[in-house]
């Protein structure tokens, strides 16, 4: 069906759970007065990106107030969004969930933690284990955060699981001034379109913008069609409000026109990767 | 090379948001600098100034006797060019009284005891103003160590210590800085007649080539060798970085406990704002 989602392209508070919730409020708000199905959040909306030693003390449990009020406010309408969820064994990880109906219909743990160059995440956070695409009124719809998306097989997998809508949570650092336009903006718009072309999906970029310790999160959310071309993109290095008309007949005849992901072959590449494994595991 | 070009359109947009955005959250709405005459610090005035306008950047000229007159001139055109607040506060008294007692003190002794005695005026103006201090050195010279620890190199916010002088150059002529700044030798100033590239021994456009393929493109010495650098040259800026990074660094603590600071006691400074 058609729907219309909304891209909350904010600035959270670092370390600041309930600032951040009172934004994320505000978004909903004003999401459901223009009459918006859904609503994406970057990641760690909750509680900004450079927590450090501040996991444990943002991390929440999922039955704690917060979560359980962004529940409640998903029978107004679907919310997608990011943060640090404590689990009952005490594990950290970098989570997003989508709710919809008063109900948690899916909960992503990042999988691929970068700890590289400016990032740090697995020395703070425990690594999600799964890839799974869940349904939802709009469809049959896959969660990524951030860095999972520059790993093909999680989109792949999602897309395998019959995943027609990507959604992924970001909060990209700006980086490389010396082209046309920011390096790891150009970067992404590559990575999320080719995506889409790849897998006949549609993905919702959401990426937050503001600034932790001098590193500037650029925004640029972003809709792309399953075509690979982008439908709407929000601004550069402010704050958006980014909305996005999701057409299902687009898709429809995307994978008409296209039909790889119908073509894909899931047993040659599952008896290959085997064989991968059982190779590496002599 | 590309990787030197600036998009400066895009550059300016992300330093200006800088500024704004991290002097903004902690409270304060207002920034001070010290403004040399030279070009760092006069293209950290014209972001300030357009960040938080220029009623909120308050430039302070700090000449010592020896400095060059040019010097506080141009100051005073930058400050003029961007409508900034601006004011002078010789350090002549200061520094003079302290090398009375040691009076046999050599150049850099001089010269980092004047770039220490700014900084306390700066600090002291921070308090004054309600106004956080703006760091003013590049990359270049921050990676050679071309600076007085807890001198010019202190400050609350560096908006440009990520970008080299030759973008430094091509920034400010794109953010309207005179061209008279712009197009003379970088100078310290400490003494009459220095100049950067004579004390360093090689030109800022040579070491930023090498800087730029050395420190941001990881190219080992025997590729920027076979790249066509001399090898001296890159062994004597490798050994440069190398015994400079003290200054870069915090202090060094002595760890005893579970939970050191910066060590395993880790958090961002823009904790909780």
């Amino acid at each position: 069906m058609d729907f219309t989602a909304v891209l909350a392209q904010i600035k959270p508070k670092l370390g600041c759970i309930a600032d951040n919730l009172a934004i994320v409020e505000g978004q909903i708000a004003k999401a459901q007065e223009t009459g918006a199905d859904l609503i994406v959040f970057p990641e760690l909306a909750l509680s900004g990106y450079f927590l450090k030693d501040l996991v444990p003390e943002v991390a929440l449990r999922i039955d704690s107030p917060e979560i359980q009020r962004l529940i409640e406010l998903s029978r107004g309408i679907s919310i997608a969004i990011g943060f640090v969820e404590e689990a009952d064994d005490y594990h950290f990880f970098n989570s997003a969930l989508y709710l919809e109906d008063g109900a948690i219909r899916h909960l992503h743990r990042k999988v691929y933690l970068p700890t590289y160059g400016l990032f740090d995440e697995q020395r703070y956070l425990a690594r999600g284990a799964s890839f799974r695409a869940f349904d939802t009124k709009f469809g049959r719809f896959g969660m990524l955060i951030c860095e999972d998306m520059w790993h093909l097989s999680a989109s792949y997998i999602l897309a395998m699981d019959g995943a027609t809508t990507l959604i992924c949570l970001s909060s990209s650092p700006a980086r490389g001034i010396d082209g046309e336009s920011l390096g790891s903006a150009a970067a992404w718009q590559k990575l999320t379109s080719t995506t889409a072309l790849f897998l006949n999906c549609r993905v919702l970029y959401s990426n937050r913008v503001g600034f932790e310790d001098g590193v500037n999160f650029w925004g640029g959310s972003e809709y792309i069609a399953p075509s690979g071309e982008s439908i709407v993109r929000g601004a550069l290095l402010e704050e958006d409000f980014v909305t996005a008309r999701v057409d299902e007949g687009a898709l429809r005849r995307e994978r008409i026109f296209s039909p790889m992901m119908r073509d894909e072959n899931l047993f040659v590449t599952l008896q290959e990767l085997q064989r991968i494994s059982h190779q590496r595991g002599r | 090379m590309a990787g030197l070009h600036a998009n400066t359109d895009l550059l300016r947009k992300l330093l200006v948001g800088f500024v704004k955005d991290e002097v903004r959250k902690v409270g304060v709405s207002k920034i001070v600098l010290g403004l040399s005459g030279g070009i760092d610090s006069a293209l950290v005035a014209f972001i300030a100034a357009e960040a938080l306008g220029p009623e909120n950047v308050h430039a302070i000229c700090m000449p010592y006797k020896t400095s060059n007159p040019e010097s506080e001139t141009h100051a005073r055109l930058v400050a003029t060019a961007c409508g900034i607040n601006y004011s002078i506060v010789p350090i002549t008294a200061m520094v003079d009284a302290y090398f009375d007692m040691f009076t046999d003190a050599e150049n850099m002794r001089r010269g980092n005891k004047m770039a220490r005695e700014r900084m306390t005026i700066l600090f002291d103006h921070s308090a004054l103003l309600r106004a956080l201090v703006l760091g003013t050195s590049n990359k270049t010279e921050l990676l050679l160590g071309y600076g007085t620890l807890y001198g010019d190199m202190a400050s609350a916010l560096n908006p440009i210590g990520d970008i080299y002088k030759s973008q430094v150059w091509q920034l400010s002529a794109a953010m309207g800085v005179p061209a008279a700044v712009i197009e003379k030798q970088p100078s310290a100033d400490l003494w009459a007649g220095q100049t950067d590239e004579e004390e360093l021994g090689f030109t800022y456009r040579q070491v930023d080539e090498l800087l730029y393929r050395m420190v941001d493109q990881r190219l080992t010495k025997a590729e920027l060798i076979a790249d066509g650098f001399d090898s001296d040259f890159v062994e004597t800026i490798y050994a440069k970085i190398q015994n400079s990074h003290f200054k870069r660094r915090l202090p060094v603590i002595a760890k005893v406990s579970n939970r050191t600071i910066d060590r395993d006691f880790r958090y961002a400074r823009d904790w909780g704002k």
